[in-house]
């Protein structure tokens, strides 16, 4: 098989969001990864299906050459999990915003988890609604300032890595709209994922949310303020690689290497593939300015999938069922003859 | 104690208890047992819509109504020959379903006191509630049953369960019944399970039948001799379950995976249950987390090349309203049953009603066509959905196939069809690596190619914007205008392939009887009653209603006046005042959350003529 580049994965049509908006970085990173992938895991490019909801980030489909779907806000979900369940040699990648996968999706969203769909969901979080102008939205900030909040929020926003984790999700990652390189790799892990992968990508509204990751974001901050988990690898950050976290107690702690008689073998060794969500969950949950903001893999754990089990299901019972054909089922049970 | 055995052509019989009196499976039977003895029949199942409702009172009463018969047999039946109450509330309940010759039978263990007040009632029901004229044969059954099963080692609560079979086995004897069936499903139930109750039960049955034998309060038993039926084999089939079996016939003369994606809703449900049992013929079925996601994991399995089907009843109708639009806009063959029940809002779940057929017909957003057809009864709903399976299949549009839930859990008796007889279906695929625009459509159909993910060469994007033909964005108004038109068309154009509109009946006259769905059965009754007595009035049943039979027009304007009747305050009528102003309409509607009565429409086709 030929080697892909990005260019087979970008569509001719214009790409329309604003410039500076951080959905390119993402799309950049997507096209970039799909020739990976593809390399990967034996897949051929008509095997791919890019879903997508209602918002901004939906836009997606149309600036990829594959199989696309656009369809009704919060149902980009339902419909993957209709696609990949018909079809399990697809491989369906989604694209949806904060409002679309947590507001008016949310059902969807955590049921497909739930089930553990083999779908890539990227989840493109910048804490508003920028397709419909600037309102606030379920990830948006206690408090925060928009269009239908003047005087702030009075209510909590949702963590989606929480949220995933809570689900009993298979698969989370994070990752940094700039951060090209660490959301592809990211995204050949959801892709060597057998099961729902999410992916929450931090992206920057530069109309209607500007800097709403700018504390974490920025060039300069970036190294402290953020710590890219890998498994198998130490947790430790900061420009000059001397922080890292330890377990204190039932929580989590930052320390600095060579303070107070910390040396490296007391950071804690990141374990994706632990079934034991308690270290993850809390690694998600990690905020700014008392943790750094957990990047990467932070959970990759094997179980059943659902597409697999419908159609394993299917099998068995064809297997072993006498009914193989409409015929057989209408003279099945009871019947009588008129003679 | 002989009794004198009358030759009767038929007799409607109305099983009413508690709700958990088990009266759906005494009806059932004895339903059963009658066609495999070669009668004709049909059933109404009339329950409430809570589990087990309050005990003993009006409310709870669940009742099945079965008719049987040795010619053809077209409805339940309006009024029953015998009502079978177990208890005063099913009395109550009833009794304004007798005939004047009816026979009643009631469990007296049962009218006791706090029976009575129970059920609303003072301490003569029988007067209270006008029926001293009927025969009424009063039966201490709860105790016969316990004295039957004294020795069986059974204790209270499982002896109380057997009550059913003593009734059973009594109209067994007066309707002529052979029991060899009832053993057999008695064997088939509990063999496994409870080979210990195999016995009792039968024991029971036995003397029921062997009790109605030596009781004077019977007046006569009844024969009913076999219908002349044309030869083959036959079953029993409910509405749900023909619907399920259309849905998978359709799928394998497609040659293609069925996927089912539906949420849990009365009276629904039945035909997600049904397909849930048929993986071997490669059914998938989605329990989906709501009604949205019902339909939209339809869609995502359209779109991946799936016969895709999605089911519900009215609330989920609504609920799936947007995605039917996006259906509609994707041009996916996508098949939508809704088994209508009453309305509005949760309305009473289990009745049933065609209250949605203006929703089915214009629920949605924008300029949003889609076919819309009906199932006209229980067995008919396998020829219904597999037909809408075809046309979705063939004319890449969402078909909304209507039953209702009377359709749903009826039941009648059904000549096994051979697949033989059955045509292909051929969806338009696109051909691989060739050059595929997503909406150039076949200049006769307007039907669009299908091309699946997964065919190589054919990559494009669909979704709910307004594209133009080669599938690119576009807002332009000359574009959208030309989207709508064709869209429009395309529905239109499947009048072509439906079967024209048939006239029971002259061809021409006063007066033309129309309905559509459900209420077949009823209209035709009626209007053969009527014609038996000499007055002259014709039928036309609409199984197609967007777009409708290409002949309608013709059909309609040969008569001087038109009653449309239906279970809804008149939306077929009022579609078809807008698509034919020119003809005078007249309507009969219903709206009670039960079938019509035969004698209702008799009386409104007079009304009509004088």
């Amino acid at each position: 098989m030929p080697r892909y580049t990005f260019k087979e994965f970008k569509s001719d049509q214009e790409v329309r969001w604003c410039p500076g908006c951080g959905d390119h970085g993402v799309l950049a990173a997507l096209q970039r990864a799909l020739p990976d992938v593809t390399e990967a895991l034996g897949y051929s490019k008509e095997r791919y299906v890019v879903v997508s909801g209602i918002g901004c980030s939906s836009r997606l489909p149309y600036y990829m050459n594959t199989y696309g779907f656009h369809s009704i806000h919060g149902r980009a979900t339902a419909i993957s999990t209709g696609i990949k369940v018909a079809n399990p040699d697809l491989t369906v990648w989604q694209a949806c915003g904060d409002g679309d996968a947590l507001a008016i999706g949310g059902n969807h969203f955590i049921h497909a988890i739930r089930r553990n769909v083999d779908i890539n969901i990227i989840l493109f979080n910048n804490q508003i609604y920028g397709l419909t102008k600037g309102q606030y939205s379920p990830t948006s900030k206690f408090g925060a300032i928009s269009k239908t909040s003047p005087y702030g929020t009075v209510e909590h926003p949702f963590n989606p890595g929480s949220l995933v984790l809570g689900a009993k999700g298979t698969f989370f990652a994070r990752s940094l709209d700039s951060e090209l390189k660490l959301t592809s790799e990211i995204m050949l892990a959801a892709a060597e994922h057998d099961g729902c992968s999410v992916m929450e990508m931090l992206t920057n509204c530069v109309i209607f949310n500007d800097g709403a990751h700018k504390l974490i974001a920025d060039r300069e901050v970036r190294a402290d303020r953020t710590i890219v988990l890998r498994h198998g690898e130490k947790m430790i950050f900061g420009k000059n690689r001397d922080k890292g976290i330890v377990l204190d107690g039932m929580g989590l702690r930052v320390v600095t290497i060579g303070e107070n008689g910390i040396t490296e073998d007391d950071i804690l060794v990141h374990d994706a593939h632990s079934e034991n969500v308690g270290i993850q969950m809390m690694l998600a949950d990690m905020k700014y300015p008392d943790f750094p903001v957990a990047l990467g893999v932070i959970r990759d754990v094997k179980d059943v999938t659902y597409d697999d089990g419908v159609r394993d299901q299917v099998a068995e019972v064809k297997a072993k069922s006498k009914i193989q054909c409409v015929d057989d089922l209408l003279r099945s049970g009871s019947t009588w003859e008129v003679k | 104690m002989q009794h004198k055995v009358i030759d009767t052509k038929d007799v409607v019989i109305r099983f009413a208890g508690d709700s958990g009196d088990g009266m759906q499976l005494t009806g059932s039977l004895f339903a059963d047992m009658s066609a495999i003895f070669g009668n004709e029949l049909s059933t109404f199942p009339d329950y409430p819509a809570e589990i087990r409702a309050p005990h003993g009172t009006v409310s709870g009463v669940s009742g099945f109504q079965v008719h049987i018969g040795s010619e053809h047999i077209t409805t339940p039946g309006d009024f029953c020959d015998l009502l079978v109450a177990m208890n005063p509330a099913a009395l109550k309940a009833n009794a304004k379903w007798l005939k004047r010759t009816a026979m009643v039978l009631i469990d007296s263990d049962t009218f006791d006191e706090e029976g009575l007040k129970r059920a609303g009632l003072k301490n003569d029901p029988i007067a209270e509630l006008y029926i001293e004229d009927r025969t009424i044969i009063i039966a201490p059954i709860t105790t016969l049953t316990e004295e039957s099963l004294k020795d069986s080692g059974l204790d209270r609560k499982t002896v109380a369960k057997c009550k059913n079979m003593f009734t059973l086995g009594m109209a067994c004897y007066i309707y002529n019944r052979p029991m060899e069936y009832i053993f057999q499903y008695l064997e088939r139930k509990f063999g496994k399970k409870k080979p210990e109750l195999i016995e009792p039960n039968k024991k029971v049955l036995k003397d029921g039948y062997n009790y109605a034998a030596n009781i004077q309060a019977i007046p006569n038993k009844y024969n009913i001799e076999p219908a002349h039926q044309p030869k083959g084999l036959y079953r029993n089939i409910t509405g749900n379950q023909a619907t399920a079996w259309g849905l998978l016939a359709a799928a394998e003369k497609a040659n293609l995976p069925l996927f089912c994606g539906s949420y849990p809703i009365t009276p629904a449900t039945g035909i997600l249950e049904e397909l849930a049992v048929h993986k071997s013929l490669g059914a998938k079925t989605l329990q989906a987390e709501d009604e949205i996601a019902g339909i939209c994991t339809a869609i995502g399995a359209a779109f991946a090349g799936n016969l895709a089907v999605t089911t519900t009843s009215g609330p989920g109708l609504s609920l799936k309203s947007e995605a039917l639009g996006l259906a509609v806009m994707t041009e996916l063959p996508l098949v939508i049953v809704d088994v209508q029940r009453a309305g509005p809002s949760t309305g009473i779940p289990t009745k049933t009603e065609q209250t949605d057929l203006n929703q089915a017909l214009y629920g949605r957003n924008g300029e949003c066509p889609m076919v819309v057809m009906a199932a006209h009864s229980p067995a008919g709903c396998f020829d219904a959905a597999f037909n809408a399976a075809k046309i979705a299949l063939e004319h890449m549009t969402p078909v909304l196939l209507l039953t209702e839930g009377f359709l749903g859990n009826g039941s009648e008796p059904w000549l096994i069809p051979s697949m033989k007889d059955y045509p292909k279906i051929v969806p338009p695929f696109a051909q691989p690596n060739t050059e595929y625009k997503p909406f150039r459509r076949d200049p006769e159909t307007l039907v669009r190619k299908w091309a699946v993910p997964g065919m190589a060469g054919c990559e494009h994007r669909v979704g709910g914007l307004e594209k133009n033909h080669d599938g690119v964005l576009s807002s332009d108004p000359v574009n959208h205008a030309t989207m709508v038109r064709e869209r429009e068309m395309k529905v239109q154009k499947i009048a072509d392939f439906i079967p024209e509109l048939e006239v029971n009946g002259p061809e021409s006259g006063k007066l033309l009887v129309v309905g559509w769905g459900g209420t077949y059965g009823h209209l035709l009754s009626a209007v053969q009653e009527l014609r038996a007595q000499g007055t002259e009035v014709s039928f036309a049943h609409f199984d197609y209603i967007m777009p409708l039979p290409r002949n309608t027009e013709n059909v309609l304007g040969k008569f001087d006046k038109i009653l449309v009747c239906e279970l809804n305050s008149g939306h077929f009528v009022n579609y078809l005042r807008g698509k034919f102003p020119q003809f005078k309409y007249e309507q009969f509607n219903k709206v009670q959350g039960q079938p019509f009565l035969v004698q209702e429409i008799v009386a409104a086709i007079k009304e009509n003529l004088s």
